[in-house]
């Protein structure tokens, strides 16, 4: 598509582009449109990401020798509570509901979300929760010291005295993140349930979305329990309640009851929508249509499901009686039965396909192999005599990063790239792209590989010094981390200079399936001059049937569609 | 390609439809907003019966029970008051505004009684919110509940003093139904908990 026509487009709808050059200062202002919102987001997630990572460099640091030598125990402990809360809240959370925020109107023949001011509420939640979570760097006393999961009686210790500190502003950030998350998912709930586009049946619906509606359902059922927690644990902390504290008759355990129902579905609010972008990214740099495209909408919703019904895992060292302990191992490995679904249909979809090897598809193939080497590690630890012995080790950590870097991070990137083009309207450097992912790549399995046998040879997790006889895989581990700090400078890179000076993408650079492909890159303010008529289900790839009935972008764009 | 077979009058979107969208959407988030909601108070429920079931000295020394008579007339009033809200509905289906004001006027009162009659309660009690784990979730649940039905009564308060305005509510409309919709759960929220801390004791 030409300059020209994109200038009429803009001209037409009366306001420039998202994205058009002259126009950044948008982003910087409360705005309801959802793409805004969604670029709002993920830009602050990625502010966040490097704050958390910078954090994670002088843990690595620190690590690198068995003495501690570069920060003391209590700043090593403030160090990884949070850095561990600014990934999960600050990054997490707010990227994947950034690119849903993008995808999921559009996916869905949408104008917006069913709730555009409620939606713009809930992001501007976001830097003021993260700005309360920064100052307590500079409080007396420092930042919380209690790990992301905050478990009482640690958390209820007050070393200063004073009534605001580190922990308090820790709950109250935490707090205000649910209040922000479920104004987000009611939204997503009624834009899915209520806006799809006339002909957009369930079994219409991209996998994608079949994602996000699974994943707000777990934000809307399991975020109250830990809100719940939450503010128990800060009456306990400032109004002199003792729910959770044993010294006066409370009961620590409950709190991680509360915390794990919530906290343990939580790692599928996260995953799920990665195995979204993986679900939409094969077929396209396969050119084959998604395998058991059914199986894989209907196993998130089993997933969804169970992940509500194994939250004591976490707690088989918490002196949980050994029934519970042999239900809860059984429902956790049933989460294997899904996910197994989903892995198949995935390496099904690649199978013989002409693969494209674009950075979008480097970055999903890499993030799916590391999610199935995180997969086997996971079941080994859903195993309650395993879990006992390597609990609190190096283990636990190199399984959960190879899932949240390897698997959730990498999805992310693939899915940035893969949208960059429609977010934009400009094309990224491919060169720069894959750059980056060499360096993740290689970087993922540096730093977190070793993990796995210093946790096996019993190395403890939380600690700021070691045993020398961990030192050899400590220092790979270390390189490694160093690594994935500089690969996020070509990705920075090539996102800033590409935005600005990348060549015009047309509105499907892919030749992918899908509405949010046939319209304009990037989408005109209302996103479809009519509102397209579904008529068939997406991923046809290879196949004469058209997915609409009429031409969301009228006749202004062909060419590409 | 044929569109014979699609109903015309599925694609009725016009590019100014987006605010009628969001006003019909609007009931149907309320709803789900609510059942997340209802998730908190089920944790604290969930909560209270760990605790009680769990701890043996539960009461805090010298406290022998609760008073159940004036938390029982507090219960009936605020029961009753759901019926209320919901004839005041059905008169403003009817366009009868008076109707509507005088039975949502009579539903705040009830409302207002309730929290007045929680107030008198906590002064008289003999335990405060830190006196052990019993004191704690007792005003935990109690407060949060009290601040919901502050809140109903504040809603009612506006949605009142909105139909006063020239043509507002001509066929019903989405304030006052979400208003009642809220009366209503938190009414069955204060049923579940009278009878988890008042009768069960
Ligand atoms: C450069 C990449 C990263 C490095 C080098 C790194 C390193 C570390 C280290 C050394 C710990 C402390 C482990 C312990 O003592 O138990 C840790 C904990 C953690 N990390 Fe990372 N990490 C990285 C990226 C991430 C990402 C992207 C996420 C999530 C999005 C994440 C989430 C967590 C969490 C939740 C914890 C647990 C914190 C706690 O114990 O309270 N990490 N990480
Ligand atoms: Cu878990």
């Amino acid at each position: 598509m030409s300059n020209a026509s994109l200038d009429a487009i803009a001209a037409k709808s009366g306001q420039p582009f998202p994205g058009a050059p002259n126009n950044w200062q948008r982003f910087f202002s409360f705005s309801t449109d959802h793409k805004v919102i969604g670029i709002q987001y993920i830009v602050t997630a990625f502010v966040f990401f490097l704050i958390g990572g910078l954090l994670a460099m002088v843990m690595r640091g620190e690590l690198i020798t068995p003495e501690a030598d570069l920060v003391d125990r209590t700043v090593y402990n403030a160090l990884f509570t949070m850095h561990g809360t600014i990934m999960l809240f600050m990054w997490t959370f707010p990227v994947l509901n950034g690119l849903a925020n993008y995808l999921v109107p559009l996916q869905i023949g949408a104008r917006d979300m069913a709730f555009p001011r409620l939606n713009a509420a809930a992001f501007w939640l976001v830097p003021v929760f993260g700005t309360l979570l920064m100052v307590s760097f500079f409080i007396p006393g420092g930042p919380s010291q209690s790990g992301w999961w905050a478990y009482p009686p640690v958390s209820l210790q007050n070393p200063t005295g004073n009534l605001i500190n580190g922990q308090v502003l820790w709950l109250i950030a935490v707090a205000l993140s649910g209040v922000s998350s479920i104004m987000g998912a009611v939204n997503f709930v009624t834009t899915i349930f209520r806006m799809r586009a006339p002909g957009m049946g369930w079994f219409r619906m991209p996998a994608f979305c079949w994602t996000v509606l699974s994943a707000q359902m777990i934000q809307l059922f399991g975020l109250p329990a830990l809100t719940a927690g939450a503010v128990m644990l800060l009456l306990d902390l400032t109004a002199g309640t003792s729910f959770f504290d044993p010294a006066k008759g409370g009961d620590p355990v409950l709190y991680q009851h509360f915390f794990w129902f919530y906290s343990h579905p939580a790692v599928y609010v996260i995953i799920l929508p990665v195995f979204g972008f993986f679900s939409e990214i094969f077929p396209v740099y396969a050119r084959k249509p998604l395998f058991g495209y059914k199986f894989v909408v209907v196993s998130s919703v089993v997933i969804t499901v169970l992940s509500a019904m194994v939250w004591v895992h976490h707690m088989f060292a918490s002196g949980t009686p050994s029934w519970m302990r042999m239900l809860f191992m059984f429902s956790t490995m049933l989460i294997s039965v899904p996910t197994g679904v989903k892995v198949f249909a995935w390496v099904a979809t690649v199978w013989g396909g002409k693969l494209r090897l674009d950075t979008p598809m480097l970055f999903a193939l890499g993030g799916l192999v590391c999610f199935l080497f995180a997969g086997i590690t996971g079941v080994m630890l859903g195993a309650v005599p395993f879990d006992i012995h390597v609990n609190n080790t190096y283990f636990v950590v190199g399984h959960f990063h190879y899932v949240i870097y390897g698997a959730a991070v990498m999805g992310v990137y693939a899915a940035i790239y893969h949208w960059f083009p429609k977010m934009t309207g400009h094309m990224y450097y491919e060169g720069l792209g894959k750059l980056h992912f060499v360096l993740t790549f290689i970087g993922v399995n540096l730093n977190f590989f070793p993990m796995h046998p210093l946790g096996l040879m019993g190395m403890p997790r939380r600690v700021a010094s070691y045993d020398p006889e961990f030192a050899y895989w400590n220092v790979i581990a270390s390189l490694g981390g160093f690594l994935l700090g500089v690969s996020t400078l070509p990705f920075i890179l090539n996102m800033i200079s590409s935005w600005i000076l990348g060549k015009r993408a047309p509105a499907n650079p892919w030749n992918a399936i899908g509405l949010e492909w046939m319209i304009p890159s990037p989408p005109p303010v209302e996103n479809f001059e009519e509102i397209p008529i579904v008529v068939s289900a997406p991923y046809g790839y290879g196949s004469d049937e058209p997915l609409v009935a009429n031409n969301p972008a009228g006749e202004l764009i062909n060419e590409h569609s | 390609m044929s569109t014979a077979n699609l109903d015309p009058t599925l694609n009725t979107h016009s590019p100014h439809a987006a605010e009628h969208e969001e006003e019909d959407h609007r009931m149907f988030g309320f709803i789900v907003f609510l059942l997340s909601e209802s998730v908190i108070f089920l944790s604290f429920f969930v909560g209270y019966t760990v605790y009680k079931t769990n701890i043996t000295d539960w009461l805090p020394a010298g406290v022998e029970g609760l008073e159940v008579r004036e938390p029982l007339i507090n219960t009936i009033v605020l029961v009753s008051s759901s019926f209320v809200i919901y004839f005041a509905e059905r008169f403003l289906h009817k366009e009868n505004l008076w109707g509507f004001r005088a039975f949502w006027l009579l539903t705040m009162a009830m409302g207002s009684f309730f929290l007045y009659g929680q107030a008198v309660e906590w002064m008289g009690l003999p335990f405060g919110f830190t006196d052990g784990v019993f004191g704690g979730t007792f005003y935990l649940l109690t407060g949060f509940h009290g601040l919901h039905v502050m809140t109903g009564v504040l809603l009612q308060g506006i949605m009142l003093g909105r139909s006063f305005l020239p043509n507002n509510y001509a066929g019903g409309e989405f304030g006052v139904a979400a208003t009642s919709l809220f009366w209503h759960f938190v009414d069955v929220i204060w049923i579940i908990l009278f009878l988890l801390i008042y009768v069960w004791q």
